[in-house]
């Protein structure tokens, strides 16, 4: 006699029936859903949700039979784009998926021939005949356009090479920089297509100042007269009626006689600036998000182990050397997470914990006293600089000097700031490796801080601002490639020739992604001043990539610390939000809002804010059309007054306050499951315990009266 | 319709699409790789299968210690000797594919992992797991002591109904929860 095995449905990992009618399940609440919402008198009311939800199951194959059947009927009356999702999610081998996908659309075939015999009785309406005939047309060119859009993809090749190399962290940096190009050209598209190309097309004035070669170092002589700075664009509208060619001074907006197309430049500049900023906010915004969802987990539970186990292989590695450190790290970080487990009960004595404390708050206060020094320091050289400029004794290398200074201090201090780092103790590398983070992004928000600082209030000062944005960019740009030079190359040519050790320099890949931020907020604060400057960083960014890919693969090898790429990617793309953008959008948000214009140039000129461009072409809105003054009737009401800010931020704090107790409650609820799992396989192993006996005694019982038969025949005969 | 003697016919170019998380071109040149894995008089065959010493002379496979598990995953051979037709490479390109969702990754992580293919991981399969994870070398390796830790610290997180092994539910359970199982 055989003993009873009882299957259970959720222990059958590879069964294909078991599959099948998961999916049945899962296609068959799809529908509902689509449909109606399913009634809770559906379910019979059982205490033991496993049974609830799948029905009395049990894996024989003819019942597979069944189950696909129904899989099928449920698939086809599927909308397309469910079933497709359904079809390529199910862990089933191609040929499988086939067959049921035939079987599906034979069905589906033959149901719209009927369909259509019944249809066509009535007279089918020519709207809905063409929707059908379109729907089918459009399908491979769908299609086709899908993977032109993938091929479209530029750098694949490279990236996989050095994906196959290093892993995925040192991929994420290179990641993270094709994402700041697609920002920077669709900034530039904006731009270019509103600014730069109008005012290039109708130009106010010629200049005759030659080029000389140091333009392109300085951005000053005769690029200052051209589309690439704010001071060129006009603040009239475009194109102008009356000819003065002295670069005129004339404000008003002449739109009532121009019988061909007439462009409004200071509106024009105004809005495009803001909706750029607001458009790549709100892509920015929803980027991290989803990133940050990805990466948040409800349950902060303690089971690191399992899952640097289980998901620690980088399957994206291919060379064979590369494959035998990552092996190498894996091991060394299974054993270092062992040790640490073992040893985590021993608490540290309040005299060590002093002492940490106080090694701590040295490192800060040398760290925050460095940065205070630089800033002071940039500020009054700016200051002493600025007067020489005034005296008029500029040259390439004195306008350049402000620039060299503040990139210097960025190479310089995130080094100072890894020695201090060095002599203090971090519960763990990853804690360092924020810190780190928090204390390099310290540095160079500050100085960019004292700068916006100082440039603030001269004459033409946009321009000014404009050309300086330049500078720094350029030489942020020289002092990478210097750095990549000697940083990588020279170290290792040293490394292996004088130091004879066969170890290449590692690739560090959060000071690399810092920089990267930096030279990006550089560029979002200077667009309002230069709308051209987002072409430079795309020239920039274009030039990096080649030259840090070619550097990685030449002098540095695959990192040896762990890195945990999806969270490293949702805090750069953090950093790039929060500090970056809120801080350029802050700065450029103040700049229109208080800050007067320059009187000598610009399409503000004669305005006391830029704001007022807008606020100009309202009024005029208003008088032609007076059924448009509720629009500006709700403006004055609503967004400048402080009662409904503030009602306004209480509804928000109430959405998050209850959004945080959903949370709650659903940690909650998955501790409670996790108990009821754990019951219901106690349960589980108590009834086969029972079967299983209960079977056994039936059996000694069988056995004791055949043996009982046997002895009583026996005995009889004798 | 399986594939004709060089070529892809476009039906089945876009069927394959459909099925799989694959975009075209990442089929045609999954083709063009695979047909350089065939011999002269394979090639005029049908549904052709590639024996499995021939497929991890890939250079994506061949220096992964997970190679001979994945291809026996991936095979739909009679005789579970890992060889493999066209559909079932695409089928491991799919599973491998950035587009692909956790569900299947993780699904098709747990048969890899899964070395004795009874359905769960016990403790047999953990350690043969984590001795591919460490690599041959013997600094490496973990001891046995380690392992034995290691092992039941792993069965103590993820073994919900705490019989003793890993089955499905629970791996993908605790893969949902770790936002680093990209590969």
């Amino acid at each position: 006699m055989s003993e009873i095995i009882v299957v259970d449905p959720i222990s059958a990992g590879r069964n294909r029936g078991a599959i099948i009618s998961q999916y049945c399940n899962k296609t068959l609440k799809l529908r509902r859903r689509r449909q109606t919402r399913p009634s809770i008198r559906d379910f019979s009311p059982s205490s033991r949700p496993s049974i609830r939800s799948y029905g009395m199951e049990g894996d024989t194959t003819d019942a597979e039979v069944s189950k696909r059947e129904r899989l099928v009927n449920n698939l086809q009356n599927l909308p397309v784009s469910d079933r497709v999702r359904m079809l390529r999610g199910m862990p089933l081998s191609v040929a499988e998926k086939k067959e049921i996908r035939h079987v599906a659309r034979s069905h589906r075939f033959f149901l719209m021939q009927k369909e259509k015999r019944i249809l066509s009785n009535k007279k089918l309406s020519c709207c809905s005949q063409l929707k059908y005939y379109i729907i089918i047309v459009s399908y491979p060119f769908w299609y086709s356009w899908l993977s032109f859009l993938h091929s479209l993809q530029p750098w694949q090749t490279l990236l996989k090479r050095v994906s196959g190399r290093f892993g995925t962290g040192v991929l994420s940096y290179f990641l993270f920089l094709k994402t700041l190009v697609f920002f920077n050209v669709f900034l530039f598209l904006v731009t270019g297509a509103f600014l730069v190309l109008p005012q290039a097309v109708h130009p106010p004035y010629r200049d005759t100042t030659s080029f000389s070669g140091l333009e392109l170092l300085t951005g000053a002589g005769s690029f200052s007269h051209t589309v690439m700075y704010y001071g060129y664009y006009a603040n009239y509208t475009l194109p102008r009626r009356s000819r003065d060619e002295g670069g005129g001074q004339n404000a008003s907006t002449l739109t009532s006689d121009s019988q061909q197309f007439s462009y409004n430049m200071p509106l024009a500049y105004f809005f495009t600036i803001g909706m750029a900023f607001f458009i790549t906010c709100i892509i920015l915004v929803y980027s991290m998000s989803k990133t940050f969802g990805r990466s948040f987990r409800i349950n902060k539970s303690n089971s690191i182990l399992t899952m640097k186990t289980f998901s620690c292989w980088d399957f994206k590695v291919i060379k064979k050397k590369s494959v035998q450190i990552m092996s190498e790290n894996i091991g060394t970080q299974l054993k270092e997470l062992l040790a640490e487990l073992t040893q985590k009960h021993t608490k540290s004595t309040f005299c060590k914990r002093f002492c940490r404390l106080m090694v701590h708050g040295v490192a800060w206060t040398i760290c925050i006293a460095s940065t205070t020094g630089c800033m002071a320091g940039v500020y009054y050289f700016s200051e002493f600089i600025h007067k020489v400029r005034l005296d008029g004794l500029s040259s390439p290398a004195k306008l350049l000097s402000l620039p060299t200074v503040v990139s210097v201090i960025n190479l310089l201090l995130p080094a100072l700031f890894n020695l201090v780092g060095w002599m203090e103790t971090y519960e763990s590398p990853s804690v360092f490796a924020y810190v780190a983070i928090g204390r390099n992004l310290m540095l160079k928000m500050s100085m960019l801080g004292v700068l916006c600082f100082h440039w603030l209030g001269r004459v033409c000062w946009e321009d000014f601002v404009g050309q300086e944005l330049y500078r720094f960019l350029l030489m942020d740009f020289i002092f990478t490639l210097l750095d990549t030079l000697f940083g990588e190359l020279l170290w290792r040519l040293f490394s292996e020739k004088v130091l004879k050790r066969k170890r290449k320099p590692v690739f560090d890949i959060a000071r690399n992604v810092l920089d990267l931020i930096y030279g990006q907020t550089l560029a979002w604060l200077g667009v309002l001043f230069s709308p051209v400057l987002p072409v430079v960083q795309i020239l920039k960014l274009f030039l990096v990539f080649y030259i840090k890919m070619s550097s990685v693969m030449l002098n540095c090898q695959a990192p040896r610390k762990p890195y945990r790429a999806s969270q490293m990617t949702t805090i750069f793309i953090t950093l790039l939000c929060i500090p970056s953008l809120l801080g350029a959008s802050v700065c450029v948000t103040y700049t229109m809002w208080s800050i007067t214009p320059s009187t000598s140039c610009g399409p503000f000129r004669t305005l006391d804010t830029m704001f007022k461009a807008g606020k100009h072409w309202m009024e005029i809105l208003e008088k032609d059309n007076p059924s448009l003054s509720v629009l500006s009737k709700a403006h004055t009401y609503f967004v400048e007054n402080p009662f409904f800010l503030f009602v306004g931020a209480g509804i928000f704090l109430i959405v998050i306050y209850f959004h945080s107790q959903v949370v709650d409650g659903q940690r909650k609820i998955i501790s409670l499951l996790q108990d009821q799992i754990q019951n219901e396989g106690e349960d589980k192993k108590f009834l086969i315990n029972r079967l299983q006996s209960v079977h056994k005694q039936k059996q000694d019982a069988g056995k004791r009266l055949k043996s009982q038969v046997s002895h009583l025949y026996n005995h009889q005969h004798f | 319709m399986g594939t004709t003697a060089s070529q892809l016919s476009k039906e089945s170019l876009s069927e394959y699409q459909e099925l799989t998380f694959l975009t075209k071109q990442e089929i045609l040149l999954a083709h063009k790789r695979f047909t350089e894995l065939l011999e002269k008089h394979e090639k005029e065959q049908i549904d052709a299968r590639v024996p499995i010493g021939r497929i991890i002379t890939l250079p994506e496979l061949k220096s992964n210690p997970f190679k001979e598990r994945i291809c026996q995953v991936f095979s739909t051979s009679e005789q579970k000797d890992g060889s493999l037709t066209f559909e079932d490479f695409l089928d491991l390109l799919s599973a491998f594919s950035d587009s692909a969702t956790l569900e299947i990754k993780s699904h098709y992580a747990f048969r890899i992992f899964d070395f004795d293919d009874d359905g769960t991981l016990d403790c047999a399969d953990l350690e043969k797991l984590v001795n591919c994870l460490t690599g041959e070398t013997n600094d490496a390796k973990l001891s046995s002591t380690e392992m034995k830790q290691l092992i039941s610290n792993i069965l103590e997180e993820s073994d919900i109904d705490k019989d003793g092994t890993v089955n499905l539910s629970e791996f993908q359970h605790v893969i949902s929860r770790s936002p680093d199982f990209v590969r």
